[in-house]
């Protein structure tokens, strides 16, 4: 018999429908699933009871012979940096534990609206500030996978949507919400052997996300297929008159349209992607995606990103200013934690509380987002950081003159074993292939592509035009049905 | 007088005022700048808190078109620059008032440009010396919520219901020069957003109030340092603050120190101006674009529709008053100086003219007379606004048509005012019920004048000795007599025509 935690979106939402298993078996099996998994630390909250109610709605409507809803009864992990109501909500981060929503973020909302249920608050890195899900206040979340060799060190699942990563690589859930503020979903997407797509800014409404850095906030899928994340994303995006940075879109059909042929497109690579002490490994799967886009039909050609050099510095002046003012809300007066001693003042109180809550990580950005925001400081930093903003989205324009996507590497290595990366400019490297893109706004992807020596899954990044999404995942569904992916790394947990 | 030549005697000599305002005023707008909360006054403390003012998690701010359109307005109102292209800015500081830790300001591109503003500095006559104040900008903002302090010993509660409420800061050219001018700009000021409808002006709710800058100088030297007294709340402290921080400046200039640059707070019990901080430990806003928010951008239809939404202004009108229906300076000032006022009189102007079936031109002057004197004196008398007026326009009207058509006379009116203000009574309904209809019956008249002459031997020897003075005696005796109800014209020609024997 099948095993459905086997199964990815499509084909448990195909099962419910027709009746293949119950949407209860589907949700049950899930649910013992994630109960066993606790060594991988991938959720901070475990909701049962949402996802069976999910189910018992979808079997329902099954039996009384209506029309399903487009996710019924399939369950899902919920990134905690989406508000649900009722379940405590905390962004990873011990100010806002205890922290239960009275609202539903929009996106979640659209997904229950859908059918999906959830069976979990999916763990993260702190604020979604990190790339390896070390800065979350409640412990990190372990890869699944191993080094091959009897090297059994644990690894990063990536970040900051490490819990999403980690729990779809395991099979605990079929798919999850990610957001991607600088590469949060496309490189743990690349570090565990799955996809995820980061859609155009303002796809997906930011109403009841908790906020990083508003103008570079996306939430977006992942799930361990193209297909997966085209029914995922087609069920999150779409537009939010709460958000006055939603795009007032229709949104597409990207499943049904989902093709692998490239005839007649165009794929760039950008030169200055590739980065002295880049590993043989990624050079060579690198030129492997190449090849399978030109299988699919398309041309390639060499593009020139000239301003690419610049995108990181930029990134980290531009997230960390919209950071410190974010965050400047979790200061104990209305929720969350309050440190107060007898006899203290506001002042006292604000220090206390935000010492005791707010992690290293994000403390250093607040402080880097004070400081480069400062009086005597700012034109030199957060005015000459929006000068490359729009120079690198120039760099995107003039290149779609030359090409319709762009492929890409999505990380620079490997997972790396936790602990590795101590120091935090080390670190900040990783996001080296996914931030210009976001600094730009642009539709992104990660797939699978193969496994290093180690055993260890690699990633390729698409990147498109505005709004062309289809294209993307179009691409993206060319290189999966090539590089046919199918390791899996051993339960250990 | 020109009060421009308002000066600080020191010892030293004279001092020149430097006087410049930045008046935050409160939209008028059914919801909050940002979210969909309710405005209202009064309320519950946090019962008008929605989760954007009380800026939870995730929780993105979308503008209130009302508001922007209002802002537009004002503008225009003030003959300013509209920027098509404007944007909203953080302004980030820690304080238990303002949950987001930031307000929402509008710092580099703000959506109204430099206008200006004419002040007149003598009531009576308008035009005689007025003075053009420069409006350097007017940007929309966030207000922040309420801190109360005397709940609780030891703690501090927050009130969340003004967080996120929509104000314009206007902000003026430091063009001011003593604080009547000061006090003139902000009456002037009040009365134009009134009539425009964007901030109902009223001071003591806190839905206006004012930031005043001023700094001394010698006459001719340069401008000198200023200090900012926050949040001043009605046109009689914001001229006493001046007054005292200005003599306050000279003492210490005068004594040798020198004037620093700070913020001050102004005391309304002890009439004097506090330290509050000094720049030292001013704050570094940190301000930057809002990112939650997209660029503000107007288009023509906007901009035109907001253009021909504005009614006409109080310059405008005082002129047409004066011009068009030929009111005394005075007159045209008193009834333009604040919308409601013009409303009432123009109301009571049209009804008139229709009962009367004359023009309005030629009703106006009695009508301005009556509403000015005697409708003013009694509410007055009656400690009553004029929408709170027991007689309406409508009433009003009825009243002056029976003076213009010789149905009562002038004093019988005011006799007839009295008891509708009283009784409610229309004025026809009273003076028919109780017999005040005006006679010219000139045989009652003659009967009447006769005995008050047969009465007054002496006077009337001294009159026709030549004492003319004493004709209104004889009026008088003779209404009095006919208990006011003679025609004032029939009276005074038999009169005149029985004195002259």
């Amino acid at each position: 018999m099948t095993d459905v935690t086997d199964l990815g979106i499509a084909q448990l939402r195909d099962g419910i429908r027709l009746g293949t298993f119950s949407a209860r078996e589907v949700a049950d099996a899930f649910v013992v699933k994630v109960s066993k998994a606790k060594a991988l630390n991938a959720f901070i909250v475990e909701t049962p009871d949402h996802a069976l109610a999910a189910a018992k709605e979808a079997d329902a409507a099954r039996a009384a012979g209506e029309t399903l809803k487009p996710l019924a009864g399939v369950p899902i992990g919920m990134k905690d940096l989406f508000a649900t109501k009722g379940f405590q909500t905390t962004a990873a981060s011990h100010i806002l534990e205890g922290f239960k929503p009275v609202y539903e973020s929009t996106v979640s909302q659209r997904l229950w609206d859908a059918g999906a249920g959830m069976l979990g608050k999916l763990n993260m890195d702190q604020f979604a500030m990190g790339s390896s899900n070390e800065t979350s206040y409640f412990g990190n979340v372990i890869s699944p996978w191993r080094r091959g060799g009897g090297d059994n060190a644990p690894l990063a699942p990536g970040g900051s949507s490490g819990g999403s990563s980690a729990a779809i690589a395991a099979r605990i859930v079929p798919g999850a919400t990610g957001t991607d503020t600088g590469g949060s979903i496309r490189q743990p997407a690349a570090f565990t052997g799955i996809s995820g797509i980061k859609p155009t800014y303002g796809r997906c409404s930011r109403w009841g996300v908790v906020a990083f850095a508003s103008s570079l906030d996306q939430a977006g899928p992942m799930a361990r297929s193209v297909q997966d994340c085209a029914i995922l994303l087609e069920n999150m995006a779409g537009f939010d008159p709460k958000d006055s940075t939603s795009l007032e879109l229709a949104v597409p059909k990207w499943e049904a349209s989902l093709s692998g042929s490239l005839r007649g497109k165009k794929i760039g690579i950008p030169k200055e992607y590739r980065v002295d002490g880049m590993p043989a490994e990624i050079e060579a799967l690198w030129q492997q995606g190449v090849d399978w886009l030109k299988d699919a039909g398309a041309e390639v050609v060499e593009v020139s990103l000239p301003h690419t050099k610049y995108a990181l510095p930029a990134y980290y002046i531009i997230a960390p200013a919209e950071a410190s003012s974010n965050l400047a809300r979790y200061d104990g007066v209305r929720y969350g934690l309050r440190e107060l001693a007898e006899g203290q003042n506001l002042q006292d109180m604000y220090a206390a509380t935000r010492a005791a809550g707010f992690g290293e990580e994000v403390k250093r950005r607040i402080l880097i987002g004070t400081y480069v925001l400062s009086a005597g400081f700012y034109d030199a930093y957060y005015t000459q950081a929006q000068k490359v903003r729009t120079l690198i989205a120039r760099d995107f324009e003039n290149a779609w003159t030359y090409c319709d996507l762009l492929l890409t590497p999505t990380a620079p290595s490997a997972a790396f074993a936790l602990g590795d990366k101590g120091d935090p400019l080390a670190m900040y490297l990783n996001d080296v292939f996914t931030v210009p893109s976001s600094l730009a706004g642009l539709p992104a992807m990660s797939v699978p592509g193969g496994l290093d020596k180690g055993g260890l899954p690699l990633g390729l990044q698409i990147i498109g035009k505005p709004l062309d999404e289809q294209g993307v995942l179009d691409a993206g569904l060319a290189i999966e049905e090539r590089a046919g992916f199918t390791a899996r790394p051993q339960s250990w947990w | 007088m020109n009060d421009s030549s308002y000066r600080i005697h020191g010892d030293t000599g004279e001092w020149e005022v430097v006087i410049g305002l930045e008046v935050h005023a409160q939209v008028t707008s059914n919801a909050k700048l940002f979210s969909g909360a309710s405005t209202e006054f009064g309320a519950e403390p946090n019962s008008q808190v929605s989760l954007i003012d009380a800026a939870m998690p995730g929780m993105l701010p979308t503008p209130n078109k009302e508001c922007i359109r209002q802002a537009v307005r004002t503008g225009m109102a003030l003959g300013a620059v509209i920027n098509k292209y404007s944007r909203f800015d953080r302004k980030n500081y820690f304080y238990a008032d303002l949950p987001q830790g930031y307000q929402i300001s509008q710092l580099y591109h703000p959506i109204v440009g430099e206008g200006r503003l004419e002040i007149s500095l003598d009531e009576k006559d308008p035009e005689a010396f007025t003075k053009e104040i420069g409006i350097e900008r007017i940007h929309i903002e966030q207000d922040a919520g309420k801190l109360m302090h005397d709940q609780h010993p030891t703690r501090s509660y927050v009130d969340l219901n003004r967080a996120g409420v929509a104000l314009m800061e206007i902000v003026s050219r430091p063009d001011m020069a003593s604080p009547a001018e000061a006090g003139a700009y902000v009456k002037k000021l009040r009365s134009i957003l009134r009539y425009v409808g964007s901030c109902d002006g009223n001071m003591e709710e806190g839905s206006m109030r004012a930031d005043v800058n001023v700094s001394v100088r010698k006459p001719g030297d340069e401008l000198g340092t200023r200090t900012e007294t926050k949040n001043v709340n009605s046109v009689r402290f914001v001229m006493a603050a001046i007054e005292y921080e200005a003599r306050r400046q000279v003492e210490v200039l005068e004594s040798g120190g020198r004037i620093v640059q700070e913020t001050r707070l102004f005391d309304p019990d002890r009439g004097e101006t506090r330290s509050m901080r000094s720049k030292e430990d001013a704050h570094d806003y940190r301000y930057f674009p809002d990112p939650d928010l997209l660029p503000l951008v107007l288009d023509d239809a906007f901009l035109d529709a907001c253009q021909a939404s504005l009614p006409e202004l109080p310059d405008a009108k005082r002129r047409r008053y004066e011009s068009d229906l030929g009111l005394s300076a005075y007159n045209a000032a008193v009834l333009t100086a604040d919308a409601e006022t013009a409303r009432w009189f123009e109301a009571l102007l049209a009804e008139s003219a229709r009962v009367q079936a004359k023009g309005e031109q030629e009703v106006a002057r009695p009508a301005a007379n009556w509403l000015i004197s005697d409708l003013y004196g009694a509410l007055n008398r009656l400690s009553k606004d004029l929408d709170e007026s027991p007689v309406s326009p409508v009433q009003g009207a009825e009243l002056l048509a029976l003076v213009a058509d010789g149905t009562i006379s002038g004093p019988l009116a005011k006799q007839v005012f009295e008891i509708m203000l009283d009784t409610g009574d229309g004025a026809g309904k009273i003076v028919e019920d109780r017999g005040l209809k005006q006679t010219s019956d000139t045989g009652a008249i003659e009967a009447v004048i006769a005995e008050v002459l047969a009465k007054n031997p002496n006077q009337l020897e001294q009159y026709r000795g030549g004492k003319e003075a004493l004709f209104g005696f004889f009026v008088g005796q003779t209404m009095k007599a006919m208990a006011g109800k003679a025609n004032p014209a029939v009276v005074n020609e038999l009169l005149k025509k029985a004195l002259a024997g």
